[in-house]
């Protein structure tokens, strides 16, 4: 159900988020000090290539990171296999970068909102 | 049948899992809340209002924690698989990150 | 021995998987006996229909592991002393196989995944040949004799959730004797292992949980004979991509 493919891209997104994760949870601890507000957030992302690289290799990562990892829980928790576990691996993976995508280019693409 | 499961590495992946399986069930909501500052941003402001109340407080702790743990945890699982470290050396090098995370999270939490 | 007065009740699994149930009888409680000293007793004196399966009896042979109050162990060097509760035993076939009948487990998926992740030994060189010398204290033999000592007796196979979860996932001792034989000088088919533990069953669906090397009766360490297995095979991930 994994083979040396899925395990070698599970890992390989894991090193990637690593530096990524810290990154963000660093950011976390800055940003909510004295509360959040949506310009505050924009403010800080909004038009930086820095930030949408940074975000947007994360989003990558995680779509793949988080399918493959749900994907062994679905098979080894509710028994999927076969073609319904390569669709909803593929589907998870499509979901996530969709919507993760959504919200990288909303936070940091438009420089002028 | 249930056989005892309540040794170290046993418990390090069920925390590993049931961390994984939180983080990637909570992703698709934030990354729809995000989405609200190109659509709504009055509704992004709204709630992130609402984060400060003390039982989003108390769940964003929870996030970040499981965040970390899932990092550190995976971190670990690499080590073990692809450094050949013999057994102390691989529970020193953990004593060692720990350590350094906690020091240097505690002097980020004084400087900001 | 004066304690022949003290009873134990021993509830043990009678049947198949399916229609199968846990049957208590009552047997004599002495100072110094194992879990198969008193399946042994039923048999004899309570019921000799009872199936199981033993051979050498000092832990050799790996013929009679079961579990034992929901642990798996080699019921041969298991005293009861040590896991008795309030008098009372459960004794059931090894967890993860298929059921024949009572305390016998059907081990052929057992062996076959053993043949499946490359156990069976390819010969490097014929009898005309002269025999190359093996090095004790060389690093990669070192690792093959930490593996060999295994009897096969399928505790880790029963301990290992991620079978259980996985019916197609090889195993702690399969993987552990692909380890062993890639290490080996003499095997001559190192790469048709690699490729062996590489497929949808091998080595990376492996979670560490440890259960194997925590209940194996010999105190060897499967997950990191799974362990190393992951590493020369991600070793050789990319060489085999560009190659």
């Amino acid at each position: 159900m994994l083979d040396l493919r899925l395990y070698m891209l599970q890992r390989i997104t894991a090193l990637i988020m690593a530096p990524l994760t810290l990154g963000h949870i660093a950011v976390m601890i800055y940003a909510v000090q004295g509360g959040l507000t949506a310009e505050e957030i924009l403010g800080r992302t909004q038009g930086s290539i820095f930030w949408f690289l940074f975000y947007g290799s994360f989003v990558l990562a995680v779509s793949l990171h988080a399918a493959i990892g749900l994907r062994v829980i679905l098979h080894e928790t509710l028994g999927l296999g076969g073609w319904a576990l390569r669709a909803a691996t593929w589907g998870i993976a499509f979901l996530l970068l969709a919507m993760g995508g959504q919200a990288v280019i909303a936070v940091t693409w438009s420089g002028g909102a | 049948m249930r056989p005892a499961r309540a040794h170290p590495l046993w418990l390090a992946f069920v925390l590993h899992r049931v961390s994984g399986l939180a983080l990637a069930l909570f992703l698709p909501l934030h990354f729809w809340v995000l989405s609200l500052a190109l659509t709504q941003p009055e509704r992004l402001n709204r709630f992130l209002s609402f984060t400060e109340q003390p039982i989003a407080k108390l769940a964003e702790f929870g996030l970040v924690f499981l965040l970390a743990v899932h990092m550190f945890g995976g971190l670990r699982l690499i080590a073990l698989e692809w450094l050949p470290w013999s057994a102390p050396q691989k529970t020193l090098a953990a004593g060692a990150v720990s350590v350094a995370a906690l020091i240097s999270g505690a002097f980020f939490l004084q400087v900001v | 021995m004066g304690r022949d007065s003290d009873v134990l009740q021993v509830s043990v699994w009678r049947g198949a998987s399916a229609q199968g149930r846990y049957r208590t009888y009552e047997v004599p409680a002495q100072e110094n006996q194992t879990v198969l000293d008193v399946v042994s007793w039923i048999q004899h004196y309570a019921d000799a229909s009872l199936t199981y399966r033993f051979a050498c009896r000092v832990g050799m042979c790996g013929s009679c592991a079961m579990m034992v109050n929901d642990q798996p162990r080699w019921t041969c060097r298991t005293h009861v002393r040590k896991v008795v509760k309030e008098g009372k035993v459960r004794i059931g076939p090894l967890r993860n196989l298929p059921v024949i009948k009572d305390l016998a487990t059907d081990m052929d998926p057992f062996f076959d995944k053993w043949v499946t992740a490359g156990g069976v030994h390819a010969p490097s060189a014929t009898r005309d040949e002269p025999i190359p010398p093996v090095n004790p204290e060389e690093t990669a033999r070192l690792e093959a004799s930490a593996g060999i000592e295994c009897i096969n007796c399928a505790i880790c196979y029963a301990a290992c959730d991620t079978v259980a979860g996985n019916p197609d996932y090889l195993g702690p001792a399969a993987l552990q004797r692909a380890w062993t034989l890639l290490n080996d000088g003499k095997h001559g088919a190192r790469d048709q292992i690699l490729d062996a533990v590489s497929g949808t069953g091998g080595c990376h669906n492996c979670h560490s949980m440890g259960s194997c090397t925590a209940f194996c009766p010999n105190d060897l360490d499967p997950m990191s004979a799974i362990a190393g297995l992951k590493r020369e095979t991600a070793r050789t991930f990319f060489r085999r991509r560009r190659g």
